[in-house]
């Protein structure tokens, strides 16, 4: 598998995957193909594949670890703006098919309603995330900071997974919301597991000392 | 000069007929079968099975579904003037959870309900209780068409043109007591016909209801079709409930029993989250939903698409005139 995703066309072939849900909603809303009420499925769509984005992106590294395909790593920061994309979408949709572009009702909105601040507030989150994307910002920031920066995408899946649950709540449909809360909780809950496992003791040190010493400095984070 | 000019044409004032005194069309259009069949001088046993054809209730319409033509109420309101919904837009946008939670799911799965045979069970504080089946019903009062707003909690609404005859023609037949306050509505729950029968969205089966002046007014519609034709299973057909002041999901579909009782009875939105949904629910662009403002509304169908400004919703979606004396002093921030 690692020598496919190696393939100089992988990069180029995952990237117009990642833009075929957006091509499917745009040709969608240009043929009057979205239903009754194309506004409401735009603004759902492109909340869903914001949160499928994150998922994938969290799934990067557990996947990476567990089936030794370490060329996965080089997907994960097209992956990681592909979610912003998504997000930009899912807000400009809002801002402009709901709230007809009108600041202050917009203001008012995310002030009054606590799923709206919590999604607005995953927005401003992942902001930094995406504007930090790039290498010459790793190098500025130096890899710890930008390692604790954005470590952030936990705290961000958890926010996105609560401005859907508040929002299905008012019609009490949970059903994809355990979904992907489920998917979620594997996904952080891999790290919780594989942070535990390399701080316990390895077993017989002594006689196999030289390899264990190596095993910890290849050791990945996040 | 004499003059024998007789005015013709809706604006001029000229008398329409009742439904009930209009050759019925599928009569109407089996006339030259009849001929036929006399021609043939088997005219004595044939016509007694021609009359009995099931074909003379059945024939369809454009929507492959029987016809059934209402005459234009003359009930105050009831005829908004406003651009009907699309039929396909109004029969495939839908919520009915008992089929699924997506808009889109009812129109799929609601193919399984049986609207035949099916009774109403007329129970409770009433002198004359009894179970009505639905063939009852249909010829219980002459049916109207009425064009009515229904406004969706969420924030969207339609324009729908109704057949059937004010309820209050029903309940004046079965003569509540003078204990009964309220009407309680229950929608049919058969897990076998309804797949989500059974899904925890919802307590089941489905219940709805109404103050008896709320009951009793003109404007509450028992609604047997729309667009000149039965109900599809997807809009809660054999018969509903339409209340267009009041949020849609007080529309009760597909019902299997009407209740009078003292107390007011609990309701399947308000059981599921009582801080958003309340007994009322009369639409109203001054008091909120918790999540989202009810000040506009999205009109389906609107020209410009998605690029459609939304309406400004409007107190009890424009029927203030002809409900807003049953509210006469009621908090309705509290009364939600």
């Amino acid at each position: 598998m690692n020598k496919l995703l190696m393939h100089p066309a992988a990069k180029p072939v995952i990237f117009l995957l990642c833009l075929l849900p957006f091509a499917r909603l745009a040709y969608g809303a240009f043929t009057d193909g979205l239903g009754a009420n194309p506004a409401e499925f735009l603004i759902r769509a492109t909340g869903d594949w914001t949160l499928r984005f994150i998922c994938i992106v969290l799934a990067v590294t557990p996947l990476r670890v567990m089936a030794k395909a370490n060329a996965l790593a080089r997907f994960r920061r097209m992956l990681g703006l592909f979610a912003y994309f998504y997000v930009v979408l899912h807000l400009l949709c809002y801002s402009w098919f709901d709230m007809g572009f009108e600041w202050a009702e917009i203001a008012k909105d995310i002030a009054k309603r606590p799923f709206i601040l919590v999604g607005f507030s995953a927005f401003v989150l992942l902001t930094p995330l995406a504007a930090t994307s790039f290498n010459r910002a790793i190098k500025a920031m130096g890899a710890r900071r930008w390692q604790m920066l954005h470590k952030l995408v936990y705290l961000i899946a958890g926010l996105g997974l609560l401005h859907f649950f508040w929002m299905r709540a008012g019609k009490n449909d949970f059903a994809e919301v355990f979904v992907y809360a489920a998917i979620i909780a594997v996904l952080l809950g891999w790290r919780v597991w594989n942070y535990a496992s390399k701080r316990r003791p390895k077993p017989s040190a002594g006689v196999r000392g030289g390899n264990s010493s190596e095993k910890s400095l290849r050791s990945s984070t996040g | 000069m004499s003059f024998h000019f007789r005015p013709q044409g809706r604006s001029s004032g000229f008398i329409h007929p009742l439904s009930s005194e209009i050759t019925p069309r599928t009569v109407y259009e089996g006339r030259r079968d009849l001929l036929k069949l006399m021609a043939g001088g088997a005219a004595g046993a044939a016509l007694a099975s021609f009359a009995g054809r099931e074909a003379f209730a059945q024939a369809t319409g454009p929507h492959k579904l029987a016809l059934l033509p209402g005459a234009k109420s003359a009930v105050p309101g009831a005829q908004t003037m406003e651009k009907l919904t699309d039929y396909k837009d109004a029969t495939s946008y839908n919520n009915f959870y008992e089929f699924g939670t997506d808009k889109g799911d009812p129109v799929k799965n609601a193919g399984t309900l049986k609207t035949r045979p099916w009774t109403v069970e007329v129970e409770g504080l009433v002198k004359k209780p009894g179970k009505y089946g639905i063939e009852d019903l249909l010829k219980l009062s002459a049916q109207e068409e009425r064009i009515y707003r229904l406004r969706c909690v969420e924030g969207w609404s339609m324009v729908i043109p109704w057949v059937g005859y004010s309820l209050a023609e029903l309940i004046k037949k079965v003569e509540p007591q003078g204990n009964a306050k309220y009407v309680e509505f229950v929608t049919l729950a058969d897990p076998k016909t309804m797949p989500f029968v059974g899904s925890r969205v919802l307590d089941w089966p489905y219940t709805e209801g109404l103050r008896m002046d709320e009951a009793m007014h003109p404007l509450t519609l028992l609604a047997f079709g729309m667009y000149g034709e039965v109900l599809p299973n997807q809009n809660g057909a054999p018969v509903r409930l339409v209340v267009p002041w009041k949020y849609g999901f007080k529309s009760a579909k597909s019902i299997v029993k009407i209740r009078f009782v003292e107390k007011e009875p609990s309701t399947a939105w308000n059981k599921a989250a009582a801080q958003e949904y309340g007994f009322y629910s009369n639409v109203n662009p001054n008091v909120d939903h918790p999540r989202w403002s009810q000040a506009t509304e999205r009109r389906i169908g609107d020209g410009g698409g998605l690029f459609a400004k939304r309406h400004k919703t409007l107190m009890f979606n424009g029927y203030e005139a002809q409900v807003g004396q049953l509210y006469a002093g009621m908090d309705l921030k509290k009364n939600y």
